[in-house]
């Protein structure tokens, strides 16, 4: 992209070709649609999924022309599962909110002309790509995909074809593709920090960066610290199945009649190396929504953040934190009841930079002027699911209440609600407000609208009487239990949950409708349609090959300044100079 | 921007961007300093972003290791373990010798490069290239004898992490070996020779302290 002109200087050319221009592109915004397509890709292919596994629950007898067998298997419903949510946490959650909009926006917001290492930018999205193409193999191949969940727990996941269909290839290229992710998101996650550590314009100081930047950051910190681990669990795990190792394995398992020649392994071990990945992954998923939120709230409510030093302090506490938790996902595991109480207060410790999060961003809109476009009613969506999922994780914090609710679908309710869709609407809230810039059409209104309310909706009536189901002792996991006495009685929720679920996916498809048909007869947006304050709204929609045009800005204000008292102007651009910004008093 | 270069160029000076907007040469130090990155050598990257970059690469690769050392424990430690304890092949103590000097002729190499003593920092820098080498043989070497006595990855837990160590760390040394000899053959568009080299150094002086502190633990906590 940049070639060394004779005069010394950088001159950013755009390639010729297609390939160089739209495949192999080391462009960060060719690289950020790129991922952002991936994951649409992925989300289509895990919603799918949870249908089938919504229809099973209910109609478990069901013909299904495409099942091999005609009826559904356990073994076929745990599939799903494990592939449902290994695709919506690694190429959903993690892939479009980081991957997609933070690859795109971090390097224009801080003022910068590409990401550090462009090239390796690019090697990290053909990487995931790869990893992709291989967890979805996985349903091809002998056998077709793995039963250990997402969690790939050992020692289920360590043996091979003899623990169950899928246990053979297909587990091993959940682990592979894992592996892979693990190595892209690292490179990525490198080249993120580097870029917002050393490419910031000038006048951009930390404490200048837009909210949405510090959740990236901190979110490449913490994939950093924390895929490292989980490839280096996936190697051991992979060595036990195939190099005969006992990492993972005990002694004297016998499995289907057949003693397993492994000795003196630690399942648990396999436990803390993945939740110590684990938890800090929901962070990441979650993290860059936050930002999103704190900044569409502050646009569409034309305020400044409330508390944007403690906003960004907030997500690194967060960050922080969420390194030293991973124990609550395994309080049934027999550890020490002191590691349970550490783990237990640290968990709800967590609880205080949220709540200052929600107090604020309460505080941003709290008399603000505030308009419901789009992007703005999905943030909102954001911060209700983000509450509304928080509050239930203080009572499984709880190591005495998390052992009568760890295997129901009160956790499943839990996390759906506080990382899986309020994550997802924070990746709507950023598709409806950067759809302008990226593509340089304004997406439909009344569609965007229609497709929040419904999903909105949709998503409170799945997982709100999934909490009950849990309390009432609904078993997760399970293919079917409506022959049991104590779970057949939640049947009529099942089916309400089943109902809402399909109508729920089915408003999606307006969404895809109106990304792409507002690609050709959207509005036209201009450089700034929302009258935002930060840089990428200083350049054109779609920005230039270099960003800027050649015209680097330098940054003289803060993210969010709107409606700064005396300025005829409801909103100062971060560019502004002080005299150019005392012409609009 | 295709196309247009002379007219940006002098707009970007005229706003005052870009520090002082005439080229630097290629053998400028390290960072630059301020925010005058947009004219660094021509990438428009700033040389001190590779070494961050570097610092922070390194930070991952050492939670990948810390990760394998507290399986390392963990597992040692389990009841019924089924963990032999079996003899370091004595020639690592030879290897951790020649990996430990390398990073003295590094050093040197780096010393002569920033005294402009071309022909001093190819001799240590192909030095230091040989030694590594020389490690790494030496450790396939360790990794025969142990073969020979029937030692194997899949043995048990012991010499699984010995070998899982070694290799991990080995295919690390490899990639630095490739480094120092891509900044020995090839010109480097991007970085200076000395940022290169500087970069280098800082993951070669790494994975050396690493060996070190991985060898200590096989020797000790076996």
């Amino acid at each position: 992209m940049s070639s060394h002109a004779h005069t010394g200087h950088a001159v950013v050319v755009e390639p010729s070709g297609f390939i160089r221009k739209y495949i192999f592109s080391i462009d960060h915004k060719v690289i950020g649609i790129q991922y952002f397509l991936l994951a649409l890709t992925a989300v289509c292919v895990g919603i799918v999924l949870s249908l089938l596994m919504r229809f099973h629950l209910v109609y478990p007898g069901a013909h299904l022309p495409f099942v091999s067998g005609g009826i559904m298997t356990p073994e076929q419903y745990m599939a799903l599962v494990t592939m449902h949510g290994t695709i919506m946490v690694f190429f959903v959650l993690t892939t479009a909110p980081q991957g997609g909009f933070g690859n795109y926006f971090l390097p224009i917001q801080i003022g910068a002309p590409d990401m550090a290492f462009p090239r390796l930018n690019m090697l990290s999205f053909w990487v995931t790509f790869l990893a992709f193409v291989a967890i979805i193999a996985a349903f091809i191949v002998p056998g077709g995909a793995p039963i250990s969940g997402w969690t790939g727990y050992t020692p289920l996941s360590g043996m091979g074809e003899v623990t169950g269909p899928g246990e053979g290839m297909g587990q091993t290229l959940w682990i592979v593709s894992i592996s892979l992710f693990c190595l892209a998101s690292l490179l990525g996650a490198l080249n993120f920090i580097a870029t917002t550590i050393d490419l910031r314009a000038p006048g951009m100081t930390l404490f200048r960066m837009p909210l949405t930047v510090w959740g990236w950051f901190v979110t490449a910190i913490l994939g950093l610290l924390a895929f490292g681990v989980l490839l280096a669990g996936g190697i051991l795990l992979l060595l036990d199945r195939s190099a005969g190792t006992s990492f993972f394995l005990p002694a004297g398992l016998v499995v289907n009649d057949q003693l397993q020649p492994h000795s003196g392994g630690s399942p648990l071990l396999w436990q803390h190396l993945f939740w110590f990945f684990g938890h800090p992954e929901v962070y990441i998923a979650i993290l860059p929504g936050m930002g999103v939120a704190s900044h569409v709230l502050s646009t569409f409510a034309r305020k400044p953040v409330y508390g944007y030093r403690a906003m960004a302090m907030a997500i690194c506490a967060i960050g922080f934190l969420g390194f030293m938790v991973w124990g609550h996902h395994m309080f049934l595991s027999g550890m020490s009841p002191y590691s349970g109480f550490a783990f237990s207060v640290l968990t709800m410790s967590i609880g205080v930079p949220s709540a200052i999060k929600t107090f604020n961003w309460i505080g941003t809109l709290w008399g603000g002027k505030i308009q419901f476009k789009s992007p703005m009613l999905f943030a909102l969506g954001f911060v209700s699911l983000f509450v509304s999922g928080g509050l239930s994780g203080l009572f499984l914090a709880q190591p005495a209440v998390d052992n009568m609710l760890h295997a129901t679908y009160y956790v499943v309710a839990h996390f759906h609600l506080v990382m899986g869709v309020a994550a997802i609407f924070g990746i709507f809230a950023a598709t409806y407000f950067w759809y302008p810039k990226m593509f340089g059409r304004m997406m439909s209104e009344p569609l965007g609208k229609l497709h929040f309310w419904i999903t909105f909706a949709g998503t409170y009536c799945i997982f709100m009487p999934m909490h009950f189901v849990g309390l009432a002792g609904g078993i997760r996991r399970y293919a079917d239990a409506t022959g049991t006495t104590y779970a057949g009685v939640l049947q009529p929720v099942h089916v309400f949950m089943t109902y809402a679920a399909f109508i729920t996916a089915a408003v999606q498809l307006v969404f895809l409708f109106n990304f792409f048909w507002s690609l050709k007869h959207g509005a036209v947006a201009g450089k700034n349609p929302w009258n935002a304050t930060t840089l990428e709204w200083i350049t054109d929609s779609p920005p230039p090959i270099d960003n800027f045009g050649g015209h680097y800005p330098s940054v003289y204000r803060g993210p969010y300044e709107f409606s700064v008292p005396g300025y005829r102007q409801d909103f100062i651009p971060q560019d502004l100079t002080p005299e150019q910004a005392a012409l609009l008093k | 921007m295709p196309g247009s270069t002379v007219a940006d160029e002098i707009e970007l000076i005229g706003t005052g961007r870009g520090g002082g907007g005439a080229s630097s040469g290629d053998d400028g130090n390290a960072g630059g300093g301020g925010d005058d990155w947009k004219d660094s050598s021509g990438s428009g990257v700033p040389q001190r972003a590779y070494v961050t970059g570097m610092t922070i690469a390194l930070g991952g690769v050492l939670m990948f290791f810390m990760a394998l050392v507290s399986a390392y424990i963990v597992r040692k430690d389990m009841p019924n373990s089924a963990w032999v304890p079996f003899n370091i092949p004595r020639i690592l103590w030879l290897n951790t010798a020649i990996l430990i000097a390398s990073s003295f002729t590094l050093a040197r190499s780096r010393s002569r490069l920033l005294a402009s003593d071309d022909a001093g920092f190819r001799h240590w820098w192909g030095v230091t290239t040989i030694l590594g080498i020389f490690f790494l043989i030496g450790q396939v070497i360790a990794w025969r004898q142990l073969a020979a006595a029937g030692v194997f990855l899949a043995t048990n837990p012991a010499s699984s992490f010995f070998y899982v160590f070694t290799a991990a760390h080995g295919l690390h040394l490899l990639g630095g070996v490739l480094a120092l000899l891509y900044v020995a053959f090839r010109p480097t568009h991007k970085l200076t020779k000395s940022t290169a080299t500087e970069v280098v150094s800082m993951y070669w002086h790494f994975m050396d302290g690493l060996w070190v502190f991985l060898f200590l633990l096989l020797l000790l906590g076996r």
